[in-house]
């Protein structure tokens, strides 16, 4: 029960004529106002700054896992100038895994382009939920600032890798096999808790709060790829946080989960006073979520890949509702693969079968988004804007990264390449490098929107080759590092036949330095335009979709003004015949499109 | 002129990867040589390249040749075609039957792979922090059964020193394990402490060690020589020292090198009389 008069916006009366748009179904409620200083920039309640908020802070934390990665590639290639020891390197191997995968791409696009995009693309004021929002940033800076805490505690930060296996993260011949894993479990925890509360958010904001006449298959595929991801993300973290605990009662209060009987080092031939535990246990907890981890990461830059070729291509994504379709298609998949993970861990030999033939099958519905994006260029008219070419960049990494997979997922192949370099190939371009390209194309796509003025264009470009080719460069030669029988995660191979000879370790470490130093220019762009860029016009890309149709740009508290926009069609009416213009945003309605031949959407 | 550098540096990122495949090919950048049964393995995977490096090659150049012809030009607008069922049906066919012809030598390796042959001698293999220890059944062809709990400075397997079938296992201690050209092996695998994976790169093969488990698989070794073992699962600090050598001998080197090897048996009483003689030298003292 509640009393009308109550709301300051009144639902504004269904005009009878205008038969596309259904009606709201609530009036309108008003907004939370910041009073101070402090609640405006700082612990803002506004989804469009939490966004920034979370991008400035997964950025950061994204820096520190690049130089740790630079580190290693020094150590790997150049052995004598002893920049790691076999601590420090597996201390550094096992943080950059779990920040880059975790605390950067993760929360980058989940909480970072999801609180950008979600509300202003389905039309909304804001997050369902503004103050959990809020809380959600400030417990993933709190999950942070313990992460990193690890390195200020005895032993330093866990070395056991980002995948944490019992009983070896545990026991004493891993580093930080107590205070550093501890801190790394609490600080997983505190992020699993900071994202489920934007995570619902970001689920109840697409499903209640579209305006009027976005249905759902309206919806730009950004949006769709957030969503979906947010709803892998919320079935999928929970595992990952038993599993954590579970490892941190082990670990403290030496409760046996997952310790077999077993001998430690320390213990000098005497036996733990554990057993019973199984460590398959946890791979299991772990890659029940940590498969699906992938497309949390995966599903949110197919999404906004697609847009940015839509956009720049100026022509209508191709296959729309199979779009949709195979992002759901992933998402349900995603659940049922994770143990292609453990082919050769040790678990009941006839899960091979049904894994291996799982897996593939994801690559039916990934291949129809490859093929439709292909198609979507296809009798485009394609403007190589910076956007685009990262929106390239990411296609031809990901379509090596993709069909690499095909050796990783198949069990019989999969049985001489796991835990070698290929392994580190493969994932680097899929979860790695393609989604990375996909965030730097999504910044200089919608800087406009964040600041209102436009990055250098020149710079974009410069910055695009070297970091396309360079990441092309140091990954795709390690897939033959694995075929020769390099394995993964070793500080150094000695004179071992395996070692990679011929320079090859010290050209990837070189192209390294050279990726790595090269963001600078990225920076220096992003600072220098954020100040005194050349100043964005409304909509500068000619975009349909509904984040560029604010009254103001960069859109103000409240997005919309004193009226929320209506939705009239999808977002992806380019081209079109008859059209005065080769766009028509989607709150346009028939009237005001003239003899413009679109079809129904 | 900057969308034709576009489009050509496009075109030399397709073509320098495949360059690179058969440079590295050629370089040796490429499969140990093999020496074990295995090249169902090997044949999976090159079956994999092929197919994925046709798919790779066709829409990537597909790819560039969009970008030349559909570059942006002011007066032209792009097709407007949000769907085509028939189109979408047959790609999503093709991926189907692709994925069928990739899955099935894969699925066919792995049901090799998990079946032993009966005719194949048991190693056991036994990995700790961080090294290789194995085990050998001896003349009556059976291993005698262990439990962690009995390991011991005299008793580094754990066996039960009252199982008959232990007594005559030939225990290789930190050193380098032999096997026989051509005769099938079934690793058993254990673990006193940590993950461990027993991998030789000239094998293809690798599994698993979990302690609480013992797990397996089996080769033929094809070829004679010196091959690396590497652990390839991540087990703490010194993982990556945690190198052996397994050697493949003709069968008269094989048993020579069988012929001297201590039985636990005989293990067991070499400790008792040094034991003995420590004693002695510590009364005189």
């Amino acid at each position: 029960m509640y009393d009308e008069s109550n709301y300051k916006i009144e639902a504004k009366a269904y005009s009878a004529s205008d038969t596309s748009v259904s009606p709201a179904e609530e009036p309108e409620q008003e907004l939370y106002h910041s009073k101070s200083w402090w609640t405006t920039y700082v612990f803002s309640q506004d989804a469009k700054y939490i966004g920034i908020q979370y991008i400035c802070a997964a950025t950061a934390i994204a820096l520190v896992g690049l130089i740790l990665s630079v580190l290693m590639r020094v150590q790997l290639a150049y052995p004598e100038l002893n920049v790691l020891d076999p601590t420090t390197y597996y201390q550094s191997l096992t943080m950059h895994g779990m920040i880059m995968v975790i605390f950067f791409l993760t929360a980058l696009f989940l909480g970072g382009f999801g609180n950008l995009l979600i509300p202003l693309m389905i039309g909304a004021r804001d997050m369902v939920f503004p103050y959990v929002n809020m809380m959600s940033f400030w417990v993933f800076v709190l999950s942070l600032l313990v992460l990193m805490a690890s390195y200020l505690v005895p032993g330093g930060p866990t070395g056991a890798g980002w995948t944490l296996y019992p009983p070896q993260s545990i026991t004493s011949g891993t580093p930080g096999n107590l205070w550093g894993l501890i801190l790394m479990l609490v600080s997983v925890v505190l992020f699993i808790v900071g994202f489920t509360m934007g995570g619902l958010n970001y689920v109840i904001t697409v499903l209640q709060s579209r305006t009027r006449g976005m249905t759902l298959m309206r919806m730009p595929l950004s949006v769709w790829g957030i969503f979906v991801a947010t709803i892998i993300a919320l079935l999928a973290f929970p595992a990952l946080f038993v599993g954590g605990l579970m490892l941190l009662l082990d670990a403290v209060l030496g409760t046996s989960f997952y310790m077999p009987a077993i001998i430690a080092t320390s213990n000098l031939g005497k036996d733990l006073s554990t057993g019973g535990g199984s460590p398959i246990l946890f791979q299991h907890l772990f890659w029940f979520f940590g498969h699906p981890e992938v497309y949390i990461v995966a599903l949110p830059a197919f999404g906004i890949v697609s847009d940015l070729f839509s956009v720049h291509a100026r022509k209508n994504i191709f296959g729309y509702r199979m779009m949709v379709w195979s992002i759901i298609a992933i998402a349900v998949l995603s659940f049922i693969v994770w143990a292609h993970h453990m082919y050769v861990a040790g678990m009941t030999p006839w899960f091979g079968f049904f894994f291996a033939s799982t897996t593939l099958m994801i690559a039916i519905p990934t291949g129809i988004k490859m093929y439709n994006w292909l198609l979507t260029l296809w009798r485009g008219n394609i403007r190589f804007t910076v956007p685009m070419l990262f929106a390239l960049g990411f296609f031809i990494t990901f379509l090596n990264g993709g069909l690499t997979g095909m050796f990783m997922g198949n069990v019989g192949t999969d049985i001489a390449l796991s835990d070698t370099y290929f392994v580190v190939a493969h994932f680097h371009f899929t979860i790695g490098i393609a989604p990375v390209l996909v965030v730097f194309g999504a910044i200089y796509h919608w800087f406009p929107l964040m600041t209102g003025r436009m990055l250098n264009e020149g710079l974009g470009k410069l910055h695009f080759w070297i970091t396309f080719i360079g990441a092309y460069m140091i990954y795709f030669p390690m897939h033959y590092q694995g075929l020769q029988g390099v394995p993964r995660r070793y500080f150094e191979m000695y004179d071992s036949v395996h070692a990679t000879s011929s320079g090859l370790n010290e050209f990837i470490t070189i192209i390294t330095i050279v990726v790595a130093v090269a963001q600078l220019l990225f920076f220096y762009n992003v600072i220098n335009s954020a100040l005194s860029g050349k100043k964005a016009k409304r909509n500068p890309w000619n975009a349909n979709s509904l984040e560029w149709q604010t009254p103001e740009m960069p859109p103000k508290h409240g997005n919309w003004g004193r009226e929320q926009p209506r939705v009239y069609r999808w977002a992806y009416d380019y081209g079109v015949p008859g059209a005065d213009k080769d766009y028509i945003p989607q709150n346009l309605s028939s009237k005001d499109i003239g003899k413009a031949n679109v079809e129904k959407t | 002129m900057n969308v034709a550098l576009v489009v050509v540096l496009f075109f030399l990122v397709i073509v320098g990867t495949v360059a690179f495949h058969f440079f590295a090919w050629d370089t040796g950048w490429w499969f140990s040589p093999l020496a074990s049964n295995w090249s169902s393995i090997d044949n999976a995977i090159i079956i994999t390249f092929w197919v994925t490096g046709f798919v790779f090659v066709v829409l990537s150049l597909f790819l560039v040749y969009c970008l030349w012809k559909y570059r942006y030009q002011r007066n032209r607008r792009s097709e407007y075609k949000p769907e085509d069922k028939k189109l979408e049906t047959i790609l999503v066919v093709v991926s189907a039957v692709a994925v069928a012809v990739l899955l099935a030598p894969g699925l066919s390796v792995w049901n090799n792979y998990i079946k032993v042959p009966k005719d194949a001698v048991t190693v056991e293999v036994l990995a700790y922090q961080w090294g290789w220890n194995y085990r050998l059944p001896g003349e009556d062809g059976v291993l005698g059964k262990t439990n962690i709990r009995n390991i011991s400075d005299d008793n580094p397997y754990g066996l039960y020193l009252n199982d008959p079938y232990g007594k005559d296992d030939l225990i290789v201690q930190d050193a380098d394990l032999h096997l026989q050209l051509d005769v099938n092996v079934k690793f058993l695998l254990r673990s006193i402490d940590v993950l461990h994976n027993f991998y030789v790169p000239e094998f293809r093969a690798k599994m698993d060690m979990v302690p609480g488990l013992v797990t397996y698989y089996w080769i033929t070794p094809t070829k004679t020589g010196e091959y690396e073992v590497l652990c390839a699962e991540l087990c703490g600090i010194a993982h990556y020292a945690m190198i052996g050598i397994i050697s493949v001998d003709e069968e008269e080197n094989y048993f020579n090198w069988l012929d001297q090897q201590m039985s636990f048996e005989q293990i067991l009483a070499q400790n008792k009389i040094e034991n003995k003689i420590i004693q002695l030298v510590e009364k005189k003292k």
